[in-house]
């Protein structure tokens, strides 16, 4: 548990930037992670065009530590908003990632820059939105970077490179539900079971489903209503369905944990009215397979 | 006697005052004025979603058109923003549907368009000719099957840098046979192939079709067969331009493109192989828009494309141009208007392989002289070069230098770039846009507020050295509209003193600033017509006053405080603390 947290950028599209950015959360459900006061150095790698696993060697400009005392940092940003439950229930396993990073927050900077005899050697630290480049911009050259390295493996520009870099250390997967506004992107590398995954995605999309009515216009609710929301999912009301390798569509649960997330390129939460299509073609793939 | 206008009288005049402006003006010299332009305005644009509702902006104009909307902040673009903000498009799609049906033109820009709204447009305006959606996300592309299927009198359908859940490409196909009226059609952004066949009867039956932007899945042998069909096209984005071509293909494609005499903007390009680049050679003396930032391809390549765009007003490009290249543009492109120079380097920072310096714009700003538009993205700069561009260029409307290693100084005098920038907004008096970056002290902030007059928007970011630098800013630049500042060590002070500026602007945007919660309350209770959000991820359990808040996001509103907050974000009317009671929210 001595290892930074994993977390994913949510910033819907945002790919390999995405996966190699990490998060300090403040408070963790076993609020042990004491990397925080690490969090002076700008080491996150979520601006990288590169791909996954080329870093460059991390020089950390000086002029980029706070001054603590003046302008106390309450934590690593965390770019993810858990805005919903206001709290950070939702915590990945650590140690999931080689390339994890400790993501440094923009640090408000207090001292003179105007006395700067020489400035130090251009530092290779990297901070969150800067350069001032359009995230479809980085996605876009980032993907072409890895195409024309990767082989011509065509199949999507979605760069979802993490994925492509052969040593997977995550496995990102876009998470959508109906109605809500947006994309989520998580890590199945960081679950162990479907039980794990079922209550982070509980936690993720219970504000699209607590009061309908809050799916479209934004979720400013407060009292997070779980319990509600256990009962949809576990109910009838949705079901998790995910699309495999071979783009069929088919529901969450039906194979083992390990198949599942070799095979699983992206997730669904749909009503289950939506899903009942989807039974019998897990019947024929599981008697295909078998 | 009556002296006033009849108001069908107006109502002509008026017919004939386009720009927004103008009837901002119009509406403020009396009553009647007022009622007549409102009831006329047809094209209506709101710059902040939150700033008024979508009730009040349908009752103001009934007869609107076309509704332009914009959400997010301006940084959200760099990730400063978290998810889950806000900037939802769905409240102002549901009030239109119900009191401006005959709504035919939305344009959305950072805003969050789910499914939902895609299909409440598709079945509430019957008349819907145009949506254009700009850095959008939350969408899939079953919701633009919605539009293509029920829009049986589209004409636009642009997706600008979008976000989108790619589900596939049939999305395409949705189109009906009877829908002739296409002008423009923008899917760029998107990943997933569509169905070539498809395209190609859609491109046929659209005798209108002026603007097509393919997404990069289309391949190059497409790309020929697609400009066969449109050789009247003005605009044109290709796919991806890198596919193997036999002989006769080539000279086929070559064939289609000398065919298009109206072409006037080329984009997309996307991993151009140099050896396709004469095909390109027959279009450039037409272009006044060329879009190569997507495209790596090297300078010598670029050098022959360049010297034939003689007519180019827009230039967008990586820095693999280098200065040499743009010296050529220098010369070559008499026309030029915008220039924008996008870092090609894997990190953006300080790759040094690029031979791209500060030089390469002070050719541009010498041998151009319409040049007013300018992004400029280097790994250093000197106060010399900006000195020299601003003598060259005080017509400089836009100046937006991106130095991207933070606090780097003039690298040959090692100083502050106070100086250039002094020199940019003392010389070009009608500088409307400016982003600062690179070593920066309070100086040049002083320098900024007493020449730039005309400046109505300002990015900042590690800059400056105190409060001095907000105050000079907000008490000296008249007619500044949108500050935006990031990583600058300024706090409570300067922001309460010129409280009374923000009402004059429509937005002000602090992120990792020293800026205290306990400033935030204050400027809340003092100045009730701004919404001050303080948007915090990582709140301490009690906030004390003095504590510093991550980012602070004020603006000017008359809807009050919004309905649709998250939990990260703070306002006054949350905070029962202060004995401030909710207010009615009517």
């Amino acid at each position: 548990m001595s290892e930074s947290v994993a977390a994913e950028h949510d910033y819907i599209g945002l790919s390999m930037e995405a996966s190699q950015m990490s998060d300090n959360k403040t408070k963790t459900r076993d609020n042990n992670n004491n990397k925080n006061d690490d969090v002076l150095n700008f080491k996150a790698t979520e601006l990288r065009l590169g791909l996954p696993g080329s870093e460059s060697p991390e020089r950390v400009d000086q002029r980029f530590l706070p001054l603590k005392s003046s302008c106390p940092v309450s934590g690593a940003k965390r770019v993810f908003s858990d805005a919903i439950n206001g709290s950070t229930k939702w915590v990945f396993s650590p140690g999931s990632a080689t390339d994890v990073k400790d993501i440094k927050p923009a640090v408000p900077v207090k001292e003179k820059k105007s006395s700067a005899a020489a400035a130090p050697p251009a530092s290779k630290a990297q901070v969150v939105g800067w350069p001032p480049i359009r995230s479809f911009r980085k996605n876009t050259m980032a993907s072409s970077q890895s195409q024309k390295q990767g082989g011509g493996d065509n199949n999507n520009s979605e760069t979802d490179g993490e994925a492509k870099s052969g040593a997977e250390p995550c496995l990102y997967v876009k998470v959508s539900m109906e109605g809500a506004p947006y994309l989520r992107k998580i890590d199945l590398k960081t679950y162990k079971s479907y039980v794990e995954l079922s209550s982070a995605l509980e936690e993720m999309f219970s504000c699209f489903t607590i009061g309908q009515f809050g799916s479209h216009g934004g979720c400013g609710r407060d009292g997070l209503n779980e319990s509600r929301l256990t009962d949809l999912l576990r109910g009838s009301e949705y079901v998790v369905t995910y699309e495999d390798k071979d783009s069929d569509w088919m529901l969450v649960g039906d194979v083992p944990w390990e198949m599942f997330i070799c095979s699983c390129k992206k997730l669904r939460i749909m009503k289950s009215s939506e899903a009942i299509g989807l039974a019998p073609r897990v019947m024929e793939k599981c008697r295909s397979r078998n | 006697m009556d002296l006033r206008l009849p108001s069908k009288v107006l109502e002509h005049i008026l017919s004939f005052v386009d720009s927004n402006e103008d009837r901002n003006s119009v509406s403020l010299v009396c009553k009647s004025w007022f009622e007549t332009e409102r009831r006329t305005r047809k094209r209506v644009i709101v710059r902040n979603c939150y700033a008024v509702t979508p009730e009040a902006v349908a009752r103001r104009f009934p007869e609107m058109r076309s509704l332009t909307l914009k959400g997010k902040p301006h940084f959200a673009d760099y990730n400063l923003v978290p998810d889950g903000w806000g900037g939802y498009a769905w409240p102002w799609i549901e009030a239109m549907a119900v009191k401006c049906p005959s709504l035919e033109e939305l344009r959305l820009k950072r805003m969050v368009v789910t499914d939902e709204c895609l299909e409440k447009i598709a079945a509430s305006f019957k008349d819907f000719k145009v949506l254009v959606l700009t850095s959008c996300e939350g969408f899939s592309t079953d919701g633009l099957a919605a539009i293509a299927v029920a829009c049986s009198n589209l004409r636009e359908l642009e997706l600008r840098e979008c976000i989108v859940e790619d589900l596939g490409g049939d999305w395409l196909s949705y189109f009906p046979e009877t829908l002739t009226s296409l002008v423009s059609l923008d899917f760029s952004c998107l990943d997933s192939e569509v169905k070539l066949s498809d395209l190609e009867r859609l491109v046929s039956r659209s005798p209108n079709l002026k603007s097509l932007k393919l997404n990069r899945a289309v391949s190059l042998d497409a790309l020929g067969s697609l400009l066969r069909l449109a050789p009247q096209l003005v605009e044109l984005g290709t796919g991806s331009f890198s596919d193997k071509l036999d002989q006769e293909a080539v000279s086929k494609l070559s064939q289609a493109f000398s065919e298009m005499k109206e072409l006037k903007s080329l984009s997309g390009l996307w991993d151009v192989l140099p050896e396709y680049i004469p095909l390109l050679y027959s279009v450039c003396p037409g272009l006044t828009s060329l879009n190569l930032s997507y495209a790596t391809v090297q300078m010598p390549n670029l050098v022959e494309l360049l010297t034939r765009c003689s007519n180019l007003q827009k230039l967008w490009v990586m820095d693999l141009i280098e200065d040499k290249g743009l010296e050529v543009v220098a010369s070559s492109c008499k026309e030029l208007r915008e220039l924008r120079v996008f870092p090609s380097g894997a990190e953006g920072l300080n790759d040094t392989n690029v031979a791209m310096t500060e030089q390469g714009l002070v050719s541009v700003s010498e041998g151009c002289p319409n040049l007013e538009s300018v992004l400029y993205f280097c790994v250093q700069f000197t106060n010399a070069a900006m000195i020299t561009i601003a003598r060259n260029r005080p017509n400089l409307k836009c100046f937006r230098l991106c130095v991207m290693e933070p606090f780097a100084p003039d690298h040959k005098t090692q100083k502050p770039l106070d100086e250039g920038f002094k020199a940019i907004v003392e010389r070009c008096k009608d500088l409307q846009r400016l982003s600062v970056s690179g070593l920066l002290t309070d100086k040049a902030f002083e320098y900024i507020g007493t020449h730039g007059k005309k400046l109505r928007m300002l990015s900042i970011a590690f800059a400056g050295d105190s409060d001095l630098m907000l105050h000079h800013l907000l008490s000296g630049c008249e007619s500044l509209n949108k500050l935006e500042i990031r990583d600058c060590p300024f706090g409570d002070t300067a922001l309460l003193e010129n409280a009374a500026k923000l009402e004059t602007m429509r937005s002000l945007w602090m992120s990792s600033c020293c800026v205290s919660f306990g400033a935030c309350k204050l400027l809340s209770q003092k100045m009730p017509k701004l919404n001050v959000e303080v948007i915090d991820e990582h709140p301490l359990e009690t906030r004390p006053d003095s504590s510093p808040v991550e980012r602070i996001y004020i603006y000017r509103t008359l809807a009050g405080p919004r309905l649709d907050m998250p939990e990260f974000v703070w306002t006054i009317q949350k905070n029962p603390e202060i004995g401030v009671s909710h207010l009615a929210i009517k």
